[in-house]
């Protein structure tokens, strides 16, 4: 017998013993807990007496407050309009049968694959400069940067997240019901408005509330497009330039507070909300079910996701083209001048979202079968399941000034580890998540076969659990080392020295950095392009032979 | 000495009572059906013995050694769930090959004993095949096989032949008891379909509300059930409430409605005695003329129906309710049976043949639900 097997057995022995099992759910948790949960959201309460000092300064205070107004204002906007445009877009992806529909699907995840940071020049390209709308309508520009340029980048970041979530719903719903409905006389609009959303309603809370989450959160585009206009994160990131410190601890807390109980509140309110089904106008409904009603409604849609998510999203193709003809590219390989900065930030990007992605696999597994078997009880397993989504319901520019402070007072951390752990606190709920519903997804009866022939829990683990979920976890560090390499709010509140690539863009666009249309262009477009190679990865992992 | 022993095995959820307080002994190499209608705690039952869950009072042995608070893995019952749960990712061979694994032989010993089962139960060429490629027939083969491969004792199967068309059952059924009495492995069979139970078990227990209501030999609990409920469940019969009128040695006559009595063998009830009368329903005669012979009452035939090798007559005895009769086919030929619903007919019983029961605290159609 070779000795990693007999290693194998052994682990697999004592892994039914009950401390074992005890002590992995407890790396799970404690990791839960001491890295992702309590620095980000009770870290800023070390700050002390400095966050209040801001309550004497009516101006700060009412400047703090309009931002953080504004914030909300935008992201309840952006999320109700995302699901105006996405919900038809979705219908249109799984019920048409027009070869159309699986291109749309497809085109529908590009501005998965822009980082933010690349979307929000590409946004500023597109609607506010000569070269983009204003070209076409011979203007010098459409929109300048402020409130109005924020809802249109918001708009084309979290619009994927809609028409995703609604694709994955709409694809597990049986249409039967909606056929019952249409044999009794129901109208397809009536049938579509009095059953079949009515159970979807859960999906539509989750795809709000992740829109929500994004465009609450997303600072680096942000602050490329705002101008002088400030929501919450933009807020924070000015009075950290300015060394200004309670506002910015202030501001972040109140983000905290408000962002955790608003999504609280919709998990535990959303559901018991009924959408308004009692009356049916059979004339007026029928008409909208009309074919003539339905191709205009898809048309509006896909219209609406060309001109406002599609093409101000790769806009920034075109100074991208630029720097390959005009010689940038070649700077840029010789690593010279602004360019030796560059390479370095994006491997600094890339380390770090490589290890906080394997710290947060290690400690994500046990906690995510802790979830999801309910193997804390009901209710504890239940509270972690919400907790999990704080972070990232919060604006992760908060959470980084909270974990900036939280880890300031343990001597001995380094800068990196502390952008380390302010990535895997920011990351580690889009692995947990999606392990969580893998593993949900396994019926427990494969797990009590198992059992019942022998098998100890780590093997059950090893043969069974981790087999059956190897696409969610694959797709799940994937979607955490994307984020990570695409995070700028946090990322700029921890900082001092290192920079990210995306901060360094940042840096570059606001001309903190002075860099060529070109070069930025060209440096965007490496990022774009890492992007789409990961997710290509992802594609490959997850395609099932 | 027994290879599965209950001793007041007693599950709540809440306060409900799943499992209460169940005895039971179970010889090595029996074959035992348990059968109940739906919710009656069959599953929770056999995953008690398997250890999937955990008694709230009372205490398991297995094979003589106490189980009580042992975990699944450490039990050695195999379980095989109503859907099978192959495990989908691993072919038919590593499926079987998983207890033996698990057990700490090697994968070569694995595997050969996989190879060994999948023989018996003529599925070797499916072996390389994965578990969404096989009908359901083949799947749970699979599931047995795998469910022995272990060198389990003990097989634990929840409505094991529920997921098959109805022909392939009546003969998966027998396939069954041939393959866990070659191999010599002791059974618990959970099933809700009383003749599936009473073709193949040694012994069947009746569950009900999370209590063993009888628990014998099929033929035992179909010529003498304990209550209307197992009579009826159990083979089905006829029910007529009256009450006691005379009483003497090997003839109890019971007074149905006014003017209308019968007469069982069966003397262990007094005067006066509230009862119910029961009677199978082939053991039912229907007579086209009148006859000065006991127990036969005159009624309407309300309905006939085929049912291949019987005819099924429901004949209406007035305010007494209605009774059904199984008439061989053979015999509803030659005699030539009424077939026009309406028509006068006689029902007959024979006195041996007539069961008495204590009157249920309950109403009787309620006692005999079987849902």
């Amino acid at each position: 017998m070779s000795l990693s097997r007999r290693v194998v057995l052994f682990l697999d022995s004592i892994s039914g013993s009950r401390s074992a099992r005890i002590a992995a759910y407890a790396i799970g948790v404690l990791f839960f807990l001491v890295i992702v949960f309590v620095p980000p959201v009770f870290g800023i309460l070390l700050g002390g007496s400095k966050i209040f000092e801001m309550l004497s300064n009516p101006d700060l205070l009412n400047r703090g407050g309009s931002a953080i107004a504004a914030s909300f204002a935008i992201a309840v906007t952006v999320s109700l309009m995302d699901l105006a445009a996405g919900l038809p877009m979705a219908w249109f992806i799984v019920r048409s049968r027009s070869g159309w529909a699986s291109t749309i699907n497809t085109l529908a995840n590009i501005p998965f694959i822009v980082p933010t940071v690349a979307l929000g020049y590409s946004v500023l390209a597109f609607w506010g400069s000569s070269q983009g709308i204003g070209y076409l309508l011979g203007s010098q520009f459409l929109f300048s940067p402020g409130w109005q340029m924020i809802v249109l980048l918001h708009f084309a970041f979290s619009y994927p997240v809609i028409v995703r979530v609604m694709v994955g719903a709409l694809q597990g719903y049986k249409e039967v019901y909606e056929t019952a409905a249409r044999t009794l006389g129901a109208s397809a609009f009536t049938a579509v408005r009095t059953v079949s959303l009515p159970l979807l309603k859960p999906a539509l809370i989750a795809g709000f509330l992740l829109a929500f989450a994004r465009s609450l959160s997303e600072t680096g585009a942000t602050v490329i497009v705002a101008g002088v206009f400030e929501n919450g994160p933009v807020f924070i990131r000015n009075a950290r330039v300015a060394g200004q410190e309670s506002p910015l601890l202030f501001v972040s807390l109140v983000l905290i507070i408000a962002s955790s109980l608003f999504f609280i509140a919709i998990r535990i309110f959303a559901p018991k909300m009924r959408l308004p089904i009692s009356t049916v106008w059979p004339r007026l409904e029928k008409r909208l079910s009309s074919t003539s009603a339905t191709k205009s409604r898809n048309l509006l849609a896909f219209a609406v996701f060309i001109l406002f998510v599609i093409v101000p999203s790769l806009f920034v193709v075109l100074p991208g083209a630029g720097a390959v003809l005009d010689g940038t590219l070649y700077e840029a390989i010789s690593a010279k001048g602004i360019w030796s900065n560059y390479w370095q930030s994006i491997g600094l990007s890339y380390l770090i979202a490589l290890v906080a992605t394997c710290l947060n696999v290690a400690a994500g597994l046990p906690m995510s079968v802790l979830i999801a078997r309910r193997r804390s009880g009901s209710a504890i397993s239940g509270i972690l399941d919400t907790l999990i989504n704080i972070p990232i319901v919060v604006p992760s520019i908060a959470l980084g000034v909270s974990i900036g402070i939280f880890w300031g007072g343990v001597t001995g951390v380094s800068e990196f580890w502390l952008l380390v752990l302010a990535h895997a606190s920011i990351t580690y709920t889009y692995f947990v998540r999606s392990m969580i519903a893998a593993v949900e997804s396994i019926p427990v009866e494969v797990e009590d076969v198992a059992r019942t022939l022998g098998a100890k829990p780590l093997m059950i683990f090893r043969r069974l659990t981790i087999p059956l979920s190897k696409y969610a976890l694959v797709a799940g560090a994937i979607m955490a080392f994307t984020r990570s390499i695409d995070e700028t709010g946090a990322t700029l509140a921890v900082a001092k020295k290192l920079t990210t690539a995306p901060v360094l863009m940042v840096d570059w666009v606001k001309g903190t950095v002075p860099a060529s249309s070109h070069a930025i262009g060209l440096g965007l477009g490496i990022l774009v392009l890492t992007s789409f190679a990961s997710l290509l990865v992802l594609t490959i992992a997850t395609r099932r032979t | 000495m027994p290879t599965i022993k209950l001793v007041n095995v007693t599950r709540t959820f809440g306060r409900i009572k799943a499992i209460d307080r169940v005895n039971l002994e179970i010889a090595e190499g029996e074959y035992v059906c348990v059968l109940g209608p739906t919710g009656a705690g069959k599953t929770t039952l056999l995953r008690l013995i398997a250890g999937l869950a955990i008694v709230t009072s009372g205490r398991i042995e297995l094979n003589g050694r106490e189980v009580t608070n042992i975990r699944a893995e450490d039990r050695n019952a195999s379980y095989v769930p109503q859907q099978y749960a192959l495990f989908p990712h691993m072919t038919i061979r590593d499926n079987v090959a998983f207890g033996p694994l698990a057990h700490g032989f090697t994968p070569q010993q694995s595997l050969e004993t996989a190879d060994e089962m999948l023989k018996l139960v003529r599925l070797a060429h499916r072996a390389t095949a994965f578990p969404h490629e096989l009908s359901g027939g083949m799947q749970q083969r699979v599931a047995l096989a795998r469910g022995l491969a272990g060198r389990s004792p003990l097989l634990l199967l929840d409505e094991p032949l529920g997921a098959i068309d109805a022909r392939l059952r009546m003969i998966l059924r027998y396939e069954l008891r041939k393959l866990a009495k070659g191999l010599g492995v002791t059974v618990v069979h959970v099933t809700h379909d009383q003749q599936e139970a009473m073709s193949i078990a040694d012994r069947i227990a009746v569950l009900r509300d999370g209590a063993i209501r009888q628990f014998g030999r099929p033929s035992e609990i179909y010529e003498a059930p304990e209550s209307p409920f197992l009579a009826n469940f159990v083979g089905g019969a006829n029910f007529l409430e009256g009450v006691v009128v005379r009483e003497a040695r090997d003839a109890t006559m019971i007074n149905i409605a006014e003017g209308f009595s019968i007469t069982s063998s069966h003397d262990d009830h007094g005067m006066g005695d509230f009862v119910v009368a029961s009677f199978r329903q082939e053991g039912t005669l229907i007579l086209t003329n009148a006859s000065l012979e006991e127990n036969v009452v005159p009624g309407t035939l309300v309905s006939t129906s085929f049912l291949g090798s019987f005819l099924r007559c429901v004949v209406s005895l007035g305010r007494a309710g209605e009774v059904v009769a199984k008439v061989p086919l053979r015999e509803a030929l030659e005699r030539r049976l009424p077939d026009r619903t309406g028509e006068l007919v006689y029902v007959r019983a024979d006195r041996s043949r007539i069961m008495l029961f204590d009157r249920p605290k309950r109403p009787l159609a309620v006692e005999l639900e079987a849902f």
